[in-house]
């Protein structure tokens, strides 16, 4: 991972603030999230404290803190599934897997993440599980789904 | 360039460049504010200051709206109470109601607000805040819960600190401020100045009290409990009573700290008298010897603990002095202790710091001896405030008494520890004796007095010339010590103080102080220093006696091991 964190901090040689965010994502493109590690690293290469970083990563909804399951869900809210029920569709889903978007479940298998419209508004409401789209997802189905990945373990 | 714009149909000066706020409060207009911080650059996040612009009807805040030549402005009108109302109630929705059990009550920002802005029912109800209370550093409490996001904290600790070790985190409903990763405190950099304490306008930021124990302990008769204070303290806690800044009242304080039952009362100066023979001993070793130079004060637990975080290469150049306190809590364990035939461990030593670090510093590890302490609780003055309070002391009925002897007399160089430069002065004085064998002839040194962030002089000491340099405000701090890194400055001896002003402006002092409080508190310890007579640390003679009679000499093997330490580099978030 430290090995990782070098690598991207070399492709900004000018170490300079501005350029935070783009290391940042370049970090969760490779690590998958921003560990702690990689935050006081950034901090130490741009010299900025890790409080602000830190609360520039929070802000934006992009940045994970955890690293991602084996799956990773992906919950479409954007307006088509919201009318039909993505609310109700996350919250089956929360419940199922004990995690709240954003988080990790503790056996790593499963990763949870709300987005905005992933461009499938015909199959509303949708989830994407790393990358494959199940669409029109009730209460119902949601459990057989999540069974199915579980079952492959 | 000056004009005039008109504020409530008055027409007053203002000037190029400045803000409405900057020009009204010149002329005593009061808007209320809270993200505001004087002298420093503007937020305008917490809108509290609206003014309505005459001319077009808009709310503009007075605190980021630069003056411009023909502004009307209205401060009070129907439209800016309404608007500032609403703010409060905002603020207030999601605030716990649990004034009466909260460390600020009477003296909130918000409270006053709410009072001011006559708020009567609650209008808008939100969810209330249910974040985890962080009580898991040794001097500071933070309650997110009572946090309303004005983020004058983070201001102070990134600009003035120069620490910057919390932040707002996440974003909008969800906005907390506090350390990275929401870890609590300790594992923070934060170096538990108290500054934070200072700014907050509510509960939010507190420290941590020790008062269960202390009140335990001065009804336990098989303790001796024994206080001392700082040099500060008696110049600063007659504001927790509601009297002007700036006067000293040591012997008031004496009073009330034995009717509280506090069986010996010290003043910390005499811990300063004894640090000065030391550190000057140490100062003037270094220069002869050739050894680490500049040598940087260490009497200020929030500076420690920065450099070991920030420069652990710079830890050789801290003096290896202990604080005044802590040299004070040792003497007071071993020499006194041995004087009055009593068992340091039935000794319950007190300290009221002006300061929420010396919290953190009494703890430290290499603060305790073969399982002795220096010193087991420490009070800000606030806390002393309380206590007295809480005794039913009235302190403007009560009779002057001395402190105790020994240990009992100090220096007005003692006394002068509170203010920034003060450290200084007193080294320089007892050095100057040290290398000549005289005294000096004019023993105030004007350039190292003041409230500026930093300040030099050079001092002639035979053919030798000493640079000094004095600091206050950690961030102040951080810029010199990169010149010294970097070769731009060179230095025989630094004096650093976390606190802008030093200690007379700590974190542990009255919160709310009238505006030139830190001024008169200055001036009162150099008018003691002025009207005094024994103006050096080593003709104090009780610092003779016990150096005769207990220590030998400074720097020698008893000294060495009671009032000298060490650092070391921490682990800690940066």
């Amino acid at each position: 991972m430290e090995k990782n964190i070098e690598a991207v901090l070399n492709k900004y040689p000018e170490g300079s603030v501005d350029n935070l965010i783009p290391i940042l994502q370049d970090i969760q493109e490779v690590d998958g999230f921003l560990s702690e590690e990689s935050v006081v690293k950034v901090g130490e290469y741009l010299n900025m404290p890790a409080s602000k970083i830190y609360g520039v990563a929070t802000f934006y909804n992009q940045f994970r803190f955890t690293p991602l399951g084996k799956y990773h869900i992906q919950v479409c809210c954007g307006t088509a599934c919201h009318v039909l029920g993505s609310a109700t569709v996350l919250e089956e889903i929360e419940k199922n897997l004990g995690v709240k978007s954003g988080q990790t479940a503790k056996d790593g298998i499963f990763s949870l993440e709300v987005v905005a419209c992933i461009g499938a508004c015909g199959l509303a409401p949708v989830i994407s599980i790393n990358g494959n789209f199940h669409a029109k997802v009730t209460s119902e189905s949601i459990k057989e789904i999540l069974d199915n990945y579980r079952n492959k373990e | 360039m000056s004009f005039l714009i008109k504020v409530n149909n008055k027409e007053i000066e203002a000037r190029n460049g400045e803000t409405i706020l900057d020009a009204m409060e010149r002329q005593g207009i009061q808007v209320p504010t809270l993200c505001h911080l004087k002298d420093m650059l503007p937020s305008g996040s917490c809108r509290m200051c609206v003014v309505e612009n005459a001319k077009n009807n808009r709310l503009v805040t007075a605190c980021s709206t630069p003056v411009e030549e023909g502004m009307e402005i209205q401060t009070h009108s129907s439209g800016v109470i309404e608007s500032r109302k609403t703010i409060v109630e905002l603020l207030l929705s999601n605030h716990p109601d649990d004034c009466l059990y909260c460390v600020r009550n009477k003296n909130c920002e918000l409270q006053d607000l709410s009072e001011e802005l006559q708020i009567r029912e609650r209008r808008i109800k939100g969810v209330k805040n249910n974040i985890h209370l962080d009580r898991s550093g040794t001097s500071l409490v933070r309650d997110p819960d009572k946090c309303i996001l004005c983020g004058r904290c983070v201001r102070v600790c990134e600009e003035v600190m120069g620490v910057a070790c919390i932040d707002f985190i996440n974003r909008g409903s969800q906005s907390i401020i506090g350390p990275p990763f929401d870890r609590t405190l300790n594992t923070s950099s934060c170096v538990n100045c108290g500054q934070c304490i200072m700014v907050c306008p509510t509960g939010a930021l507190s420290e941590k009290s020790h008062f269960p124990e202390l009140i335990s302990m001065l009804n336990n008769p098989e303790k001796t409990v024994v206080v001392q204070y700082a040099p500060s303290i008696s110049v600063s806690l007659a504001e927790e009573f509601n009297m002007p800044a700036g006067g000293d009242i040591s012997s008031i304080m004496n009073a009330a700290l034995r009717k509280i039952g506090f069986q010996y009362v010290f003043d910390t100066s005499f811990g300063a008298d004894l640090t000065i023979m030391e550190e000057a001993a140490e100062l003037v070793n270094r220069i002869e010897n050739g050894d680490t130079l500049p040598m940087i004060t260490s009497c200020c637990p929030g500076w420690v603990k920065f450099a070991e975080q920030f420069y652990p290469d710079m830890l050789p150049n801290l003096s290896s002095c202990k604080s005044p306190q802590q040299m004070m809590g040792a003497v007071i364990k071993s020499y006194w202790a041995e004087q009055l035939n009593k068992n340091p461990e039935d000794i319950y030593s007190v300290a009221i710091m002006p300061c929420t670090a010396k919290k953190f510093e009494a703890q430290r590890e290499e603060m305790t001896s073969r399982g002795i302490t220096d010193v087991d609780a420490v009070l800000t003055t606030r806390e002393l405030g309380q206590l007295i309070r809480m005794y039913g002391i009235d302190i403007n009925n009560i009779s002057p008494e001395a402190t105790d002897s020994p240990l009992g007399f100090r220096s007005s160089a003692g006394k002068i520890f509170g203010a920034s430069g003060g450290v200084m002065e007193a080294a320089i004085r007892t050095a100057y004796n040290m290398i000549t064998g005289e005294e000096l002839l004019k023993f105030k040194v004007e350039e190292l007095r003041g409230l500026d962030g930093c300040k030099e002089a050079q001092l002639k000491v035979d053919d030798l010339t000493i640079n000094v340099a004095v600091v206050n405000g950690l961030a102040n701090a951080r810029k010199l010590l990169d010149k010294v890194n970097n070769g731009e400055k060179e230095y025989h001896f630094i004096e650093v103080m976390a606190c802008p002003g030093g200690c007379i402006n700590g974190g542990g002092q009255h919160i709310g102080a009238a505006e030139g409080a830190v001024e008169a508190r200055m001036k009162a310890l150099y008018d003691i220093d002025d009207k005094e007579t024994v103006k050096t640390s080593h003709k104090n003679p009780e610092v003779i006696k016990l150096y005769k009679g207990f220590l030998g000499k400074p720097l020698e093997h008893t000294s060495h091991e009671l009032l000298h330490t060490h650092y070391y580099k921490r682990d800690v978030i940066l």
